[in-house]
């Protein structure tokens, strides 16, 4: 336990990044167990309260609560960036560790469409993808809408850090011991490059999180959902901050600043252990 | 009686790290005559680069001089400022680093870092004349001058290190170090890299302290050699006695490491392993590993005495 | 007998790019090791000599762009799965670098363990551990202060000791060891040769062994390759290529290495260079601009490779009145 303590004077930023995304989830708990979720939903309360007793966050104009929206919104948000993250990153790895292993006509395909990818604007190709999708979406095929691209980046950065790690000694060795490349790859590469992955793994979600409010503010998310996106769509279709309904876009702005903020700081605390260049001395 | 122009005395240096402090030098002393060629010569661990950066004041924190003093024709280096050991830099002593490769900058050409260096000292050339000097300096280490508007990677590595010797040489420095300048060289090329350095060295008057691990190198071309282990100096003495009566066990044992090329099967090690420089071994340092240790070299630490003109540490001489 | 690995004629010329030249990495060579006569044989030369290019394409690394590389009679890069397991067993290296050849994630015992487990070399942990203890034993290493350790606990000398008992566990018929002592201090050097040599006296195992250093070449060796910018200069027993070298370039070779003698000829020689006038052409002999007997037929075309002794050929215009050593012969020149 020392020891941890120890290495979070080291690396304060790893620590102010845990610590918000973990204050984060403790309201989301904590709340869950003290206020009814189905106050998310539209007509539950008066509309259009400034925050009070009952309503520490206000009401909007549909009659939401807004406390029970950012409970049980905030889960819904972070879901969409975790899954789109995890697939963006788990697809980007193999494709860059097939890529830069083997290279050859496979490395020339995967770069190519990686590269092409990357030159077309991200948002616009989200928002043509989900305007083509009939009827409305569900959190989890929001999710898999922004993974389609989530694999762009990652495949290109992991693929440069895999093509030097492959040039070491202990690679040919592992061949000259009778490795296979997948084992390669698998038992000698790969260890390498987790705290590389996982700080890039960070870096996904927080970029998906980004995509997914984006498309959500525009309308394009899954509508019934009381995610912080559509929220503040709903802020925006109500013309919220010209009628002086502060409380309603000042909620999910402050959740989405913790969010990234916490993601942030959790990718530089991340940074400095993938990269022991970056370490602070004791 | 001439006197030294350069005097070390009771160097030490040591890296603090978290896990204990590391004696890199201790307590070392020497003499270097003007013009004259003294080896350091000793493995990895013995302290020897340590030492030659040290006595230019180039260690870097958690590495620090811990005691001792360096004299440079009766100056004190120890006393300078950092102005005046940039000064001193280059101007009085000079250093040809190992791997010249990471040492010349790769994006200016090799004529605007002599220029620099001029730069750098306050000397102030115009042009042409400019041009002359490094014309004249890239002849004296025997490269064309047409070098001077080359970048480095379009030298080969012999050229490469005759470049950085160029630099070296550039302000007439009073003592030129050189740390292993040939290690990453063929033998052919390392034989013109020291022919280039024996020359500029006796056209300038100037002292060399060449720093190896190479006992033929240092057979062939130092006048006295030192002999370090373990960050202390176990042997001082003329070239000619270390090769023919080399007193030192650890100094028996380096010559007879060296392959002969007269002689098969006789190809000989050092038992044991070098010490970790942060639990040195108690009395000598060298006991470990030695055939003739006795319990006075396992319990006291021999000086560096002088006997019949060398200068020796070991309980045995 | 089929020789255990066998060069024909195989030469590396690496790519050059857009309006660049080429490199030549070896000129076409020729060489057969038979595991029936072991023996250590030497390939010295200097960087760019093309000695590192010639072991990596023994091993397999690296494909030739002329002639190939044989292993019992079959093209390398035609083996089939079973085959090419056998030629990892039999064909081992110990390469010069003891830092990068370990993964840092892993302790030691992980690079030994894995051609055990690769290679299905024991039956059971104890097996295993037993066949391990054993490697490390024959290097001169003593197991409980080896295992368990992670590489950078190790020195180098260690390190370096600890991949040649990798090499040893599937008990090859060849070591090709790369310059397996450059990193390695020199009070060590000899415990690790030693250990070299033993291995060819004791086990019978063949050692080709890489370096620039042309002394510990002649103290551990039975025969060398002396290459000089890609292609080869002279080949034969050790003795009298070292001590009565005849190719221009070995002698240039044998008098640059500075010995620890009394008498100090080095740097004068240095002085006493001859320098010629004769410039290179691409059909000549690459070492004419530095050769003191160069004679216009040097630039003409290429030397042949000359049978001038039993045991000696040498790649010179000198030696024409010997006959042309025949592709495959140079096997039976450097062991007989």
């Amino acid at each position: 336990m020392r020891g941890i303590l120890r290495y979070f004077r080291r690396n304060p930023s790893l620590m102010l990044g845990i610590a918000l995304l973990a204050s984060l989830a403790l309201f989301v708990v904590i709340g869950g167990m003290m206020v009814d979720i189905e106050d998310a939903r539209p007509l539950s309360a008066p509309t259009l309260r400034a925050p009070s007793w009952d309503y520490p966050f206000g009401t909007d104009r549909q009659g939401r609560d807004l406390l029970a929206v950012m409970i049980a919104g905030t889960p819904l948000t972070l879901r969409i960036g975790f899954i789109a993250g995890f697939l963006g990153v788990g697809i980007g790895t193999v494709l860059a560790f097939i890529a830069a292993y083997y290279r050859g006509a496979l490395d020339t395909v995967i770069r190519g469409v990686a590269d092409i990818g990357l030159t077309v604007p991200g948002l616009l190709v989200l928002i043509i993808i989900a305007v083509s999708l009939k009827g409305t979406l569900t959190v989890n095929q929001m999710a898999i809408v922004v993974a389609s691209l989530a694999w762009l980046y990652p495949t290109r950065t992991i693929r440069a850090q895999v093509l030097s790690l492959r040039e070491r000694g202990y690679v040919e060795v592992a061949r000259l011991s009778g490795m296979s490349g997948p084992a390669i790859i698998f038992f000698e590469l790969m260890p390498n490059l987790l705290p590389y992955l996982a700080a890039t793994l960070v870096n996904a979600v927080s970029a998906a999180i980004l995509a997914s409010i984006g498309l959500e503010v525009l309308g394009l998310g899954p509508i019934d959902a009381p995610t912080l996106g559509m929220t503040l769509y709903w802020v925006n279709f109500n013309a919220a901050m010209i009628n002086g309904w502060w409380w309603w876009w000042a909620a999910p702005t402050v959740i989405i600043v913790t969010v990234f903020l916490g993601l942030f700081f959790l990718t530089v605390g991340l940074d400095e252990i993938a990269n022991p260049r970056l370490r602070r001395s004791a | 009686m001439t006197r030294p122009v350069l005097r070390v005395e009771g160097l030490s240096v040591a890296f603090d790290h978290p896990l204990g402090k590391v004696q890199a030098v201790d307590d070392v002393s020497f003499a270097l005559m003007p013009g004259e060629r003294f080896g350091l010569a000793g493995e990895s661990g013995s302290g020897k680069s340590t030492l030659a950066l040290s006595i230019l004041r180039l260690i870097k924190p958690p590495g620090h001089i811990e005691a001792g003093s360096v004299w440079l024709d009766d100056a004190r280096i120890a006393h300078l400022d950092d102005n005046g050991i940039r000064q001193l830099r280059l101007a009085g002593i000079a250093l040809v680093p190992q791997g010249s490769m990471n040492s010349l900058n790769p994006v200016l050409r090799i004529g605007g870092q002599i220029a620099d260096a001029f730069a750098d000292h306050g000397l102030r050339l115009g042009y042409r004349q400019e041009q002359r000097r490094i014309a004249a300096l890239l002849d004296a280490v025997g490269l064309p001058a047409s070098v001077a508007r080359m970048y480095p990677h379009e030298l080969s590595g012999g050229m490469k290190q005759r470049a950085c010797i160029a630099v070296a040489i550039s302000l007439r420095p009073k003592v030129i170090i050189a740390d292993e300048p040939t290690s990453a060289l063929d033998v052919v090329v390392q034989r013109q890299v020291m022919a280039t350095l024996a020359r500029v060295q006796q056209e300038l008057g100037a002292a060399v302290i060449l720093v190896g691990h190479d006992m033929g190198l240092m057979a062939q071309f130092v006048d006295r050699l030192g002999i370090m282990y373990a960050g202390r100096l176990v042997e001082v003495a003329p070239i000619a006695d270390i090769i023919a009566r080399p007193r030192h066990p650890y100094t028996r044992a380096l010559i007879a490491a060296l392959p002969s090329l007269e002689q098969r099967g006789v190809l000989a090690g050092i038992p044991g392993l070098a010490p970790s420089l942060r639990e040195l071994p108690s009395g000598c340092a060298f006991h470990p590993r030695c055939a003739l240790a006795t319990d006075r070299c396992r319990t006291k630490r021999p000086a560096l005495r002088d006997i019949a003109g060398a200068q020796i540490a070991c309980h045995l001489a | 007998m089929l020789p255990l690995i066998e060069a024909v004629n195989v030469g590396k010329r690496f790519a050059g790019g857009i309006g660049r030249e080429g490199t030549l990495a070896l000129a076409g060579l020729s060489l057969a090791i038979h595991p029936e006569r072991p023996s250590v044989i030497a390939v010295v030369g200097e960087s760019g000599s093309g000695k590192t290019t010639l072991a990596r394409l023994l091993l397999g690394l690296v494909e030739p762009t002329e002639g190939m590389v044989r292993y019992r009679g079959e093209d390398l890069r035609r083996l089939g799965r079973d085959a090419r397991r056998a030629f990892r067993r039999d064909v081992q290296a110990v390469f010069q670098d003891p830092y990068g050849v370990y993964n840092p994630f892993y302790r030691v015992d992980h690079v030994l363990a894995m051609p055990v487990r690769r290679f299905g070399l024991a039956a059971s942990r104890s097996e295993a551990r037993d066949l391990i203890g054993e490697a490390l034993r024959a290097v001169g290493l003593r197991p409980e202060e080896i295992l368990g350790r992670y590489p950078h606990q190790l020195s180098g000398g260690q390190r370096q000791r600890v991949m040649v008992a990798r090499a040893l566990l599937p008990k090859p018929k060849l070591i090709v060891a790369d310059e397996p002592v450059s990193m390695v201090d020199a009070s060590l050097r000899a415990t690790i040769l030693g250990s070299l040599r033993k291995l060819t006296d004791e086990h019978g195992i063949s050692i080709l062994y890489i370096t620039h250093d042309l002394a510990t070449a002649y103290q551990v060796s039975d025969a060398i390759l002396v290459l000089y910018r890609a292609h080869l200069a002279e080949a034969g027993a050790i003795e009298p290529v070292v001590r009565r070298p005849q190719h221009p370039y070995t002698q240039l070779l044998v008098s640059a290495i500075p010995r620890a003698h009394v008498e100090r000829d080095w740097l004068v020689q240095e002085n006493e260079m001859p320098r010629n006038g004769v410039g290179l052409t691409p059909e000549g002999c690459v070492f004419a601009d530095r050769c003191p007997h160069a004679v216009g037929l040097c630039v003409a075309g290429p030397p042949m490779l000359h049978h001038t002794e039993t045991r000696r050929a040498i790649a010179c215009v000198q030696y024409r009145e010997h006959a042309v050593l025949s592709a495959g012969a140079l096997g039976e020149v450097l062991s007989p």
